[in-house]
């Protein structure tokens, strides 16, 4: 079917580079049979993917609990996620590895977790992130392949890359989320009656159209233009696909229902209040989006590498707490800059929470789907490459076990990221190059 | 399969516009007939790069073309920066997914406007036989005119047909001439051909030593974006028609009438925008409890400062491109008043102001747009300012830290013994891995320390006095004066200007000296580095238009279209 063509034409293109072996995902073909029904059935729910960002690590000795396996115990830097013990995994150990280039810091590793290679500078993000490529795999069937979202505000906080240096940008604000995925496009999944929007049906028309041109402009392109113009009519390509799903009658999804309080305009803004405001009314807007089936994969950043995240009438960003601040001698940590991580575990907390309430099919959404959760480094004062904090929480729709503490020591991270892909469905083979290169995942949580 | 392509098409079909979908439209150059159309110089071996358009290209493209009255609303796909500019950053950008529903969305919204009942009679120059319907000799006037500078060269015999075929065919179906014009203007306005400068490179028949060069319209579009940041207009589209501009005479005839045209000057700004980072006040943050007076308005007006500025020295002017750093004429809005403590009486509009001989806040580096950029939202930094200075005016690379510093000191203000930055930074670069760079950036960021974080005069750091030494090489001063004059005086500040001039130019970084360039830069370096001068040799420079064969890949071949070519320049 000609949707297969264009996936393979997305894999050539996003995996250029990377030594990824993928099978057309099995998931969506699933989803495609039953697709009608899945929702109203509680059969065949489809797997999501989410990551969810936040600055400038955490304090492993008060972050690492001693005991592996299911008998852990929650530490200090954990309490805010106490809670969901049972719904996640705690990865420890894990390292960023360099190859013998220079450490940027707040760019080499969370690259290097990103894409599986660690670059060495912003300019040199070589590889696509694993969750272009897992939206790539799982993301098509609904309307957008990916949703990204910056809760501070500013176009370049996000970690989703589909290599040679381009960055998905997220959405900025809550109300951009909510007119990009609830505004004129969306159609209610419960509405009664479906009509197609002629208008719709005209651009949908247009685009078709626009892959003509394709061959003429490739024979004549160099090698880095022929990646560029792959890049463009890809996009084209969603944007049709998102088109060809409005025009369609949606599958009832029993949950959606359209939020019908438009958020306020909130002026971009990295005071921490106004930022967690922010991340409240988008992780609300995303759950919603997730329940009306409208996206499969989402990147959440609540605060960047090199946290921005400040406070009112404070001189000193937690980026600059965590090298300024000294060690509390009593406390054995920072308590200033500890609070900011402290702050961004109860955001995502906030997340788990939602993903917990929300139910469909009688389970939590969360059972459905894989989240996880990092940061840029681990001891943010030294920019630490090794002990980088990785959370995942969701069972994948019974993919992954949950409730235990997996630790490796100086493992390469990227480990984790082929783990979370292969939970998802895909047949990822190997993920990131050099050291960072791994055809194992860590089997002890997948199922 | 409800996702399956085809039968959605059938359904299309059936519920709504009898449109042949897969061959309603295509969009772009194709084939051979673009090749003739767009190449005078006859030759049908080509190589295609592309540079996407930035956002102020995107929206001067529209201004210029449709009028201001037309409005680009909502976002558009981020400009990234590579290697310090914008324009090499979009060079090497392509579209995303989320970036091209923007780019519809802007689309079908221009289209909209640009043939509704408020502005069809004046930008659409036919009328149709009946609004009611189609009509294709006056589709396809306006849409062979419009995008002729949508594309910036004629559309080729192909594209004519297909636009005007759609829009015939949508404005049957619809009964509305005027729908079908707006899907077809709409579908130019969200295609690879306006979306991305697509530069044409052709065997150089002019040397002997083979290569490649720009084509006429190619030509045309590097001239017109370097020196107005916009799309060929009317003239030099017919100049490059006519072969004019792979003529010196003819070339100079161009580049003498865009200098004269007040579009100029928004190049000028656009550079400037670009070489000095300016876009990052856009999204700039302070501590509204530590500076009270910085706004989002006020960092506008910063900016607008800087730019005004540059315009007056430079085009109004023509003074030196190093008398920048040291001229005392500025202009002042009613907020940067406040910031200086200066009285501005007009209220929404600017002042001419000209300081006080010996004033420490005269020249670029000593005003609010670099000051506020380049520090922290709660404090000044010394260092950033230093950077800024070694990479952004005189295009040095400073390196980046060593990843396992002790900062603590440089930070903490607590402590009474460092109250000022410069007792902090000395303290700090006792460290022998922190100081050799520091050495780099912090005296001259130290010389500007009578200056806070949002660029407001102080003269004390925690009731401490400041020390405002600073060096540049061997050269020493004292304060943001004695910086801007050692800084006039470096020739690494001239030698930066002509190589992002070229970089802007060409969307490519200078990874090696061009001797054409050098050339420039030593003659005007000793006449006065004025930016009409420079960019005017630059522009005439046939070098500017070629691909040298020392970079043009050894694959760029004529007879296998298949092979990749990998494009240097």
């Amino acid at each position: 079917m000609a949707h297969d063509i264009t996936r393979r034409n997305l894999f050539r293109s996003t995996l250029k580079g990377m030594a990824v072996t993928l099978c057309v995902p099995v998931l969506d073909m699933v989803l495609n049979s039953s697709g009608e029904a899945f929702a109203a059935t509680g059969t065949a729910l489809p797997v999501r993917f989410g990551s969810w960002h936040w600055g400038c690590g955490m304090n492993p000795d008060r972050w690492t609990p001693n005991a592996t396996g299911a008998a852990w115990e929650i530490t200090p830097e954990l309490q805010h996620l106490a809670r969901f013990r049972g719904d996640i995994n705690l990865f420890t150990g894990y390292a960023a590895l360099l190859d013998g280039r220079a450490n940027e810091p707040h760019v080499s590793a969370v690259w290097a977790l990103r894409t599986g290679y660690a670059p060495k500078s912003k300019e040199d993000i070589r590889d696509p992130s694993f969750d272009h490529v897992i939206a790539g795999a799982i993301g098509g069937g609904v309307r957008f392949r990916m949703l990204n979202m910056a809760a501070t505000g500013s176009e370049t906080d996000s970690y989703s890359s589909s290599g040679g240096n381009a960055i998905n940008p997220p959405e900025i604000s809550p109300l951009g989320l909510y007119q990009r995925v609830f505004g004129p496009g969306f159609k209610d999944p419960n509405a009664g009656s479906f009509a197609p929007d002629p208008d719709t049906v005209l651009r949908h028309s247009v685009l078709s159209g626009f892959n003509e041109e394709r061959a003429a402009l490739l024979r004549e392109a160099s090698a880095a233009d022929k990646q560029k113009l792959d890049a463009y009519f890809t996009s084209v390509r969603e944007l049709e696909q998102q088109l060809s799903l409005e025009l369609e009658k949606p599958a009832p999804a029993e949950a959606c229902v359209r939020p019908t309080v438009m958020p306020k305009e909130l002026p971009a803004s990295t005071e921490i209040e106004q930022v967690t405001a922010s991340h409240k009314l988008m992780t609300d807007l995303l759950v919603m989006a997730l329940q009306c089936h409208q996206t499969k994969v989402f990147n959440m950043v609540f605060s960047p590498s090199a946290s921005t995240l400040r406070k009112a009438g404070a001189a000193d960003t937690h980026h600059m707490l965590t090298h300024q601040e000294p060690v509390d001698d009593k406390l054995g940590y920072q308590p200033d800059a500890t609070w900011y991580s402290q702050r961004s575990m109860e955001q995502l907390g906030y997340l788990l929470d939602k993903l917990t309430t929300a139910q469909e099919g009688g389970k939590p959404l969360l059972d459905n789907m894989l989240l996880y959760a990092h940061s840029d480094t681990s001891f943010a004062k030294m920019h630490s490459l090794d002990e980088m904090p990785v959370i995942m929480a969701g069972k994948a729709g019974g993919r992954v076990k949950t409730g235990l503490h997996i630790r490796e020591e100086g493992a390469p991270v990227s480990k984790t990221a082929l783990t979370a892909m292969r939970a998802v469905g895909l047949k990822a083979g190997a993920f990131g190059s050099d050291s960072m290169q791994t055809t194992q995942a860590v089997t002890e949580v997948l199922v | 399969m409800w996702r399956d392509h085809k039968i959605l098409g059938t359904k299309i079909g059936r519920i709504a516009l009898s449109l042949t979908l897969g061959a309603a439209i295509a969009v772009g150059l194709t084939g051979e007939g673009s090749v003739k159309a767009a190449d005078p110089v006859g030759s049908s071996a080509a190589s295609l790069s592309f540079r996407r358009l930035s956002q102020d290209q995107y929206r001067q493209s529209i201004a210029d073309i449709f009028g201001s009255d037309i409005k680009v609303s909502g976002r558009l796909e981020p400009d990234p920066r590579r290697e310090g500019l914008v324009a090499i950053g979009v060079a090497n950008a392509s579209v995303g997914a989320a970036g091209f529903e923007q780019y519809d969305a802007a689309a079908r919204e221009i289209a909209r406007q640009v043939t509704d009942p408020a502005h069809r009679d004046v930008l659409i120059d036919c009328k149709p036989r009946a609004a009611s319907g189609a009509d294709e000799v006056c589709a396809r006037q306006f849409l062979g005119k419009v995008g002729r500078l949508l594309f910036r060269r004629p559309l080729d015999a192909g594209e004519s047909d297909r636009f005007s075929a759609l829009a015939g065919r949508v404005a049957a179906e619809k009964k509305d001439f005027y729908s079908g014009l707006s899907t077809s203007l709409a579908a130019m306005l969200e295609s690879v051909p306006f979306l991305f400068r697509v530069e044409r490179a052709v065997p150089d028949s002019n040397t002997t030593v083979g290569g490649l060069r720009l084509d006429a319209y190619s030509i045309a579009s590097r001239l017109s974006f370097l020196m107005w940041n916009a799309p060929p207009d009317d003239a030099l589209l017919s100049a490059a028609e006519r072969g004019e501009l792979s003529t010196d005479a003819g070339l100079g005839r161009q580049v003498d009438r865009m200098l004269a045209s007040p579009r100029f000057e928004h190049g000028v700004r656009a550079f400037f925008t670009d070489m000095l980072v300016l876009d990052d006040l856009d999204g700039l943050q302070k501590d509204p409890a530590i500076y009270p007076r910085f706004s989002n308005r006020l960092a506008a007006d910063a900016r607008e400062q800087t730019l005004r500025m540059i315009v007056d020295t430079l085009v109004r002017r023509n003074e030196d491109y190093r008398s920048l750093f040291t001229t005392r004429r500025t202009f002042m809005s009613r907020s940067l008043g406040l910031l200086y403590g200066e009285p501005v009486t007009s209220v929404g509009g600017w002042e001419v102001h000209e300081f006080a001989a010996g004033d420490p806040r005269a020249g670029l580096v000593a005003q609010p747009a670099f000051l506020m950029a380049h520090s922290h939202p709660g404090r000044s930094s010394p260092t950033l300012r230093g950077k800024a200075i070694r990479e952004v005016l005189l295009c040095q690379k400073v390196p980046a830290p060593p990843p396992n510093v002790n900062f603590a000191i440089v930070q903490n203000v607590k402590d009474p013994r460092f109250a000022t930055a410069r007792q902090r930074l000395s303290a700090h670069n006792t460290e022998p891995m922190c100081s050799g760079c520091h050495k780099l950036m912090d005296p001259l960021g130290l010389s500007l320390e009578s200056f806070d974080g949002a660029g407001a005069m102080r003269s004390q750091e925690n009731g401490s006095p400041l020390d405002l030494g600073g060096a540049l090489g061997a050269e020493t001063f004292a304060g943001a004066q004695g910086l801007g004059l050692a800084l006039s005086k470096d020739p690494a500040l001239s030698s930066c200007l002509v190589n992002r001039l070229y970089s802007y130019g060409t969307g490519s970084a200078l990874d090696q000296e061009l001797p054409w360039l050098e050339q420039i830069r030593a003659r005007y370096e000793t006449s006065g580095l004025r930016i009409r001068d420079l960019i005017r040799a630059i522009a005439i420079n046939d070098a500017f238009y070629r691909l040298s064969p020392a970079v043009a890949p050894a694959t760029v071949t004529i007879a296998n279209d298949r092979k990749e070519t990998p494009r240097g320049s």
